[in-house]
């Protein structure tokens, strides 16, 4: 792992202005690093903000949002002073992005072959033919099965898995440093996401991308991801190496989610709960955000939001019971 | 030693008795005509659900797990009449109910009801709490005003709503939250039989927890028989008894829950169950290492099923008699029904 990131986000606040005075902080204050070759993962639940932190990352954020302050450097690059024309060569050339929805990411009107060579042709010098055969190559790369007779048909003639095959083959195509999955396998059945995670580390490893993978399924952080941040509130709560944030949780956020979830393993009567649920983006709690749900809340957190400090090496946590003691 | 094995057994044995069928599903069959061609005549059938065969006991919780297509919101509509059998016999507490009308099959609805998946499309928006909950009372017709006002109110504590929240409109309510007045509304008319049809699917795991515990108690509290429908398998098994699993509009296996998943005999339910990512922290420990057995291919069109075992196609130990012959459903130990030709000889 080269020490040099892919990507590295700095302070970032994207904000949604939806009324008069009335702003929506969904991403506040983030900053992380994703290095060359690792998988990282962006845990939440709906509203922890991890979609619109990817969308930040692509530069496709819309009125009424605005990225409000920070930076986003890819090699060393921002993004945020790129011209949307120089930012539409960065999508796709050096960040490929993935969707939770294969259905609505594909045009319906449009053959899977013309969306394949539109997106080839758009950024590699080829003719329509060496694209046509580019896009069979790709496409028999993700594992579908008879590549020329599916080039020809339309997303709606394929199953959900096979269109994420058909957007993966897409995102890979011009060999991108940075792989932004949202939610891949949501859509999916089981075994189906099984297939689709496992060929998404395989062309992670063939391509030697970085991989950031937003979900809200732990299973799947354990099981398929080097680093994983949870996010709470528009802001990271808690950030380690996968297994150490599963093993050795902090943050009382990632303790209630991890004991909520059902165990296939053993028997419970009753599932952890976290009481209450997430506040709007539009009126957080003053302090820390998670105190109104939070089981050990104190005075304190009520009053200032704790920072996201380092407890362990590169396990960092954004919470006061880790406040001085043997800290400091 | 042994003689503890016979007393123990016998206990069982007398438990057995006890259990008493709910609902019994005999050789249900459902296939949606497929209209084609300028006069929209009938040219193939979907088969939803296909011969399907089993018995939900009384106060306990059967999960059918099942991925997309595979039949299992079709089967939980047949049960209670929502959709019409195209063959087969469904009985309610020995009450043959598969061939009356809807409104023969009115005074029924009082016992049995369901619960959707998903909560921003389930209820009316224009309606009220209140109204929401009250509808059902008002078609069942057996409570005057004051009656319902209590049972309402009795009923959204229970869920875990507060009494003001009577005059809400269900905008103003988060997914979780909605999802509680769905539960109030099936079980204002105090069922017997509720199908719970993906109902925590829609919701945030923390969330998702607080609606499957309030579905715990409320079926201790109220005596309930669920069927709950979901294709989360660590949901399923924390919430049921016995568990069923569906493969394109048949039952493939049905067992007790800890024996299905400690001990799965269908090849399907041993891939589905070792495609779920985990979170196996002691993976070093004694525990036996899950094997991972990863599926090829997708769900084929239930319009056009294989021959045979309709699981062959993606099965990894699929053999020739599996093309001929389709696979009973059959008991290989006690209460542990396959489908499967890998066990015919036992």
């Amino acid at each position: 792992m080269s020490n040099q990131p892919v990507l590295d986000v700095n302070n970032l606040k994207t904000y949604f202005y939806l009324e008069k005075d009335v702003v929506a902080k969904a991403v506040d204050d983030i900053s992380f690093s994703v290095y060359p070759g690792e998988t990282v993962a962006i845990v939440g639940e709906s509203g922890s903000g991890k979609s619109i932190t990817a969308l930040s990352i692509m530069q496709l954020i819309n009125k009424p949002g605005k990225i409000v302050d920070g930076s986003i450097l890819l090699n060393e690059q921002d993004l945020a002073v790129l011209k949307p024309r120089q930012m539409t060569s960065v999508r796709g050339n050096h960040i490929g992005m993935i969707f939770q929805e294969p259905m609505t990411a594909l045009n319906p009107v449009f053959t899977i072959g013309s969306q394949m060579t539109e997106t080839i042709r758009k950024h590699k010098k080829l003719s329509k033919k060496q694209a046509h055969e580019k896009a069979i190559e790709l496409l028999r790369t993700v594992g579908i099965p008879r590549p020329e007779q599916i080039i020809h048909e339309y997303p709606h003639q394929l199953s959900g898995g096979m269109r994420q095959r058909v957007m993966i083959a897409i995102a890979i195509s011009c060999e991108p440093e940075l792989l932004i999955a949202d939610e891949p396998t949501t859509a999916l059945d089981v075994t189906i996401q099984a297939q689709i995670l496992d060929l998404l580390l395989e062309m992670q490893k063939k391509y030697e991308m970085a991989l950031l993978l937003i979900t809200h399924d732990l299973g799947v952080v354990y099981e398929y991801t080097d680093r994983v941040m949870v996010m709470y509130g528009g802001q990271i709560v808690e950030q380690a190496p996968t297994k150490q944030l599963l093993k050795l949780t902090k943050h009382p956020y990632t303790q209630g989610l991890l004991s909520s979830l059902p165990n296939i393993d053993q028997d419970m009567e009753r599932l952890g709960t976290i009481k209450g649920t997430v506040p709007p983006a539009y009126n957080f709690p003053k302090g820390c955000r998670f105190s109104t749900r939070c089981p050990f809340v104190m005075d304190r957190c009520k009053e200032s939001n704790p920072a996201l400090t380092e407890l362990e090496k590169d396990h960092y946590v954004r919470c006061f019971l880790y406040d001085g003691g043997d800290k400091a | 030693m042994t003689l503890k094995t016979t007393e123990s057994s016998q206990f069982e044995a007398t438990k057995e008795v006890e259990k008493e069928i709910l609902i019994d599903v005999q050789n249900v069959k459902k296939y949606f005509p497929i209209k084609g061609g300028v006069l929209k005549r009938t040219i193939g059938h979907l088969k939803a659900v296909d011969d399907v065969s089993f018995t939900i006991y009384k106060g306990e919780t059967l999960g059918i797990v099942g991925e997309s297509g595979s039949g299992k919101s079709t089967l939980g509509r047949l049960l209670i009449r929502l959709l019409d059998p195209t063959e087969g016999k469904i009985l309610f507490q020995e009450a043959d109910i598969t061939h009356l009308t809807q409104r023969q099959v009115r005074p029924y609805r009082q016992d049995m009801q369901i619960v959707f998946q998903d909560p921003f499309a389930s209820l009316n928006s224009k309606m009220s709490v209140e109204q929401l909950i009250e509808e059902p009372l008002i078609v069942q017709g057996r409570l005057d005003r004051n009656q319902r006002k209590a049972r309402i109110l009795e009923i959204i504590e229970k869920v875990g709503l507060r009494p003001s929240d009577r005059q809400k409109y269900p905008h103003e309510f988060s997914g979780g939250q909605r999802q509680r007045i769905s539960i109030a509304r099936a079980l204002v008319l105090k069922p017997k039989f509720v199908i719970c049809d993906e109902p925590v699917s829609a919701l945030d795991v923390s969330i998702q927890a607080q609606v499957l515990n309030l579905m715990k108690d409320l079926q201790d509290e109220f005596g309930l028989t669920y069927l709950f429908i979901a294709h989360d398998l660590s949901v399923v098994k924390h919430i049921s008894e016995r568990v069923a699993v569906m493969y394109l509009g048949r039952l493939a296996e049905i067992a007790p829950k800890n024996r299905l998943y400690e001990n799965p005999l269908h090849p399907y339910t041993k891939a589905l169950l070792s495609s779920i990512p985990v979170i196996d922290l002691d993976e070093d420990a004694s525990k036996v290492k899950r094997e991972k057995i990863k599926l090829s291919g997708d769900l084929p069109s239930p319009a056009n099923p294989p021959s045979g075992c309709t699981f062959r196609t993606r099965c990894p130990q699929a053999h020739e008699r599996c093309a001929i012959d389709r696979p009973e459903l059959r008991e290989i130990e006690e209460d542990h029904f396959v489908a499967c030709h890998l066990y015919d000889n036992k």
